[in-house]
């Protein structure tokens, strides 16, 4: 165990946002987490007994009749936003004092940085870049995430949930959300930091990083693969088999991908189900099935060394 | 008129000047002192004086009416609504960090100018002016590292944000427009923190935006090394990472160009989504909660 590499990677001062995104995440988490399961509680209570229901302020928080709904922003809102101020200015005073921002040597075009790393918040786009060619990884997914992120409002249909913290009533949604917001995005970003090392090599944490490690992989495509328990006569060699083979592949994954997520879709979220136009269940099973393939590809990478699935002249997938 | 009359006093008594002028010195003592101790009343309450009622529009007892007004005539304040829900103002549902994101952005803009005076976007100088900042300029390394932390703070609180945003279901119907507003304002952040990482210039930020930059070589169709690229005619010279660096490497025209991306050109492209965010905060309700919990059976399903 190499405590002081650890530190190192964990102590850089660009690092410390990332240090400090863990428990701040966690925290907020939970407080969202406690929120919702009070919520969830009472509109259970208000489920089975329709009498309280017509009665109850439907809040987790007391209100007696005669307390105002509404309060002054002068002064109980403005004192909270001004207390925050200070706060926020005293943590950037007490960071800035404390720990210097971080320069290295001048930039020298002819010194390549081993590892070369983005700025932190991009390390999970740079993780992709293992498992997909920089078309997809730098430019595809981005935007992906981008235009997923904006449909987000136009296609969940359930009216349920808006204002105020719940899990029950929204499970998909939430579930959703937080697999590509937590596992995916914030997990590789922490991969990217803490993980990948000189060459972009694996390296756990407290493991060295050996500047001379070589790790003898071979990748092969997935037609390689399949080659090797094929008969002779039915080797996939041609550029045109090739990109059929690949073609069939990842349409094959999104025509079974999308079925299997539509059985259980409709099993699950009925309501949601019918709720829902044609076009967004279409965007909805797209992007969720695009989002699905991101660990698959990256299981296919880390566990079988498949580098691509689909190999054509113009691009490989 | 009085000056004729003086005129005339002239004429009938010789020595008028003298006698006017001697008369005037007698009363300015009773005269003045009136007016003095007239003034010193007046000041025991300044916020009846010219000054005060021209600066702030209305009185300030505490009364229900004058706590509104507090918040509607100030323009800082005026975005928030005179009055709000009881629980929207509990931290546990907002997490104060769309506020939050929104003052560091101040600190930013304003550490930012401070910064630019002591900065110049050329491969001769700017490196040097880092060090000059951090060695030399009077608290000059406390104000990058403010700059550099809020920086790193603010992608957190915009992230964070978002998360809240989400989980309390706030993009739902009427705020479905704001969200999208907020996901640009997201990438904006994102931009903004990326163009500053390369005005060092020094090997940090130079390799960061060279591995960022040099994904949009694989620009399907726009970058040179893009599936499609070549068969458009994209070369290292025309194509859109040429464009973002203003040229094939990253050298002098790319510091220019991040420094303008990040000091003018995405500051305020932000500041006009800024703008539409907060309005559309307001026009679509004010915050989204707490909001009653509205139970499964009263949901009316709409006519398909």
């Amino acid at each position: 165990m190499d405590w002081s590499q650890l530190w190192e990677i964990a102590s850089a001062p660009d690092n410390v946002p990332i240090v400090a995104i863990i428990p701040l995440l966690a925290f907020y988490l939970w407080l969202a987490w406690r929120q919702a399961s009070a919520n969830d509680r009472l509109i259970e209570q208000l489920a089975a007994d329709p009498a309280l229901a017509k009665t109850h302020h439907r809040k987790t928080w007391p209100f007696k009749p005669g307390w105002q709904k509404e309060i002054h922003v002068w002064p109980f809102l403005l004192r909270v936003e001004f207390l925050a101020a200070i706060i926020v200015t005293i943590i950037l005073m007490v960071w800035s004092i404390t720990l210097n921002a971080p320069l290295e040597e001048p930039a020298n075009p002819n010194l390549t940085m081993n590892p070369a790393k983005a700025p932190w918040y991009f390390l999970g786009l740079q993780e992709m870049l293992v498992y997909f060619d920089p078309w997809i990884a730098g430019v595809v997914m981005p935007t992906l995430i981008i235009i997923g992120l904006m449909v987000i409002p136009y296609i969940d249909p359930n009216p349920l949930g808006a204002g105020y913290y719940t899990l029950k009533q929204r499970r998909f949604a939430i579930a959703t959300f937080c697999f590509g917001f937590v596992v995916l995005w914030v997990s590789m970003i922490v991969i990217g930091t803490f993980i990948r090392g000189p060459g972009w090599m694996w390296f756990w944490p407290g493991q060295t990083w050996d500047h001379n490690k070589l790790i003898y992989e071979v990748n092969i495509d997935l037609h390689e693969l399949l080659n090797r328990f094929l008969p002779s006569a039915l080797q996939i060699t041609s550029t045109w088999a090739k990109g059929i083979f690949g073609a069939l592949v990842v349409g094959g994954y999104f025509a079974v991908g999308g079925l299997v997520v539509h059985h259980l879709f409709k099993r699950f979220h009925l309501k949601d189900y019918q709720r829902m136009s044609f076009l967004q269940y279409n965007t909805l099973m797209m992007l969720l099935l695009l989002m699905i393939s991101l660990p698959i590809k990256m299981a296919l990478r880390l566990v079988l060394q498949i580098k691509y699935v689909w190999v054509t002249p113009w691009f490989n997938v | 008129m009085a000056e004729e009359k003086n005129d005339n006093n002239e004429k009938k008594a010789g020595t008028g000047v003298v006698e006017n002028f001697k008369e005037d010195i007698k009363s300015l003592k009773s005269e003045m002192l009136g007016k003095a101790k007239e003034q010193v009343e007046g000041l025991k309450d300044p916020t009846k004086t010219q000054i005060f009622t021209s600066i702030f529009r209305h009185k300030h007892d505490d009364t229900p009416r004058n706590r509104a007004l507090g918040v509607l005539s100030n323009v800082f304040l005026h975005l928030h609504p005179a009055k709000i829900n009881r629980d929207a103002v509990r931290y546990s549902y907002t997490w104060g960090m769309g506020g939050i994101t929104f003052y560091l952005f101040i600190v930013l803009t304003f550490t930012g100018v401070l910064l630019m005076f002591y900065y110049h976007p050329t491969k001769v100088q700017a490196f040097r002016d880092i060090l000059y900042l951090e060695h030399d300029v009077p608290f000059g390394g406390l104000l990058r590292n403010m700059h550099r932390w809020a920086a790193h703070l603010m992608v957190i609180a915009v992230e964070l944000h978002m998360l809240r945003v989400f989980l309390t279901g706030s993009y739902k119907k009427p705020r479905e427009f704001n969200w999208n507003v907020g996901v640009i304002l997201l990438v904006l952040t994102l931009l903004l923190s990326f163009t500053g990482y390369l005005l060092p210039d020094d090997q940090l930020g130079f390799w960061a935006v060279t591995v960022g930059t040099n994904m949009a070589r694989a620009t399907p169709m726009l970058g040179h090394e893009g599936p499609f690229g070549p068969e458009l005619h994209m070369t290292p010279y025309n194509d859109v990472r040429f464009g973002l660096l203003g040229g094939s490497i990253v050298d002098a025209n790319a510091l220019l160009r991040a420094y303008i991306w990040h000091c003018i050109g995405i500051p305020i492209i932000a500041a006009i989504f800024m703008i539409v965010h907060f309005w559309r905060v307001r026009k679509d309700g004010g915050i989204s909660g707490p909001a009653p919990v509205v139970l499964e059976s009263e949901v009316k399903e709409p006519r398909r």
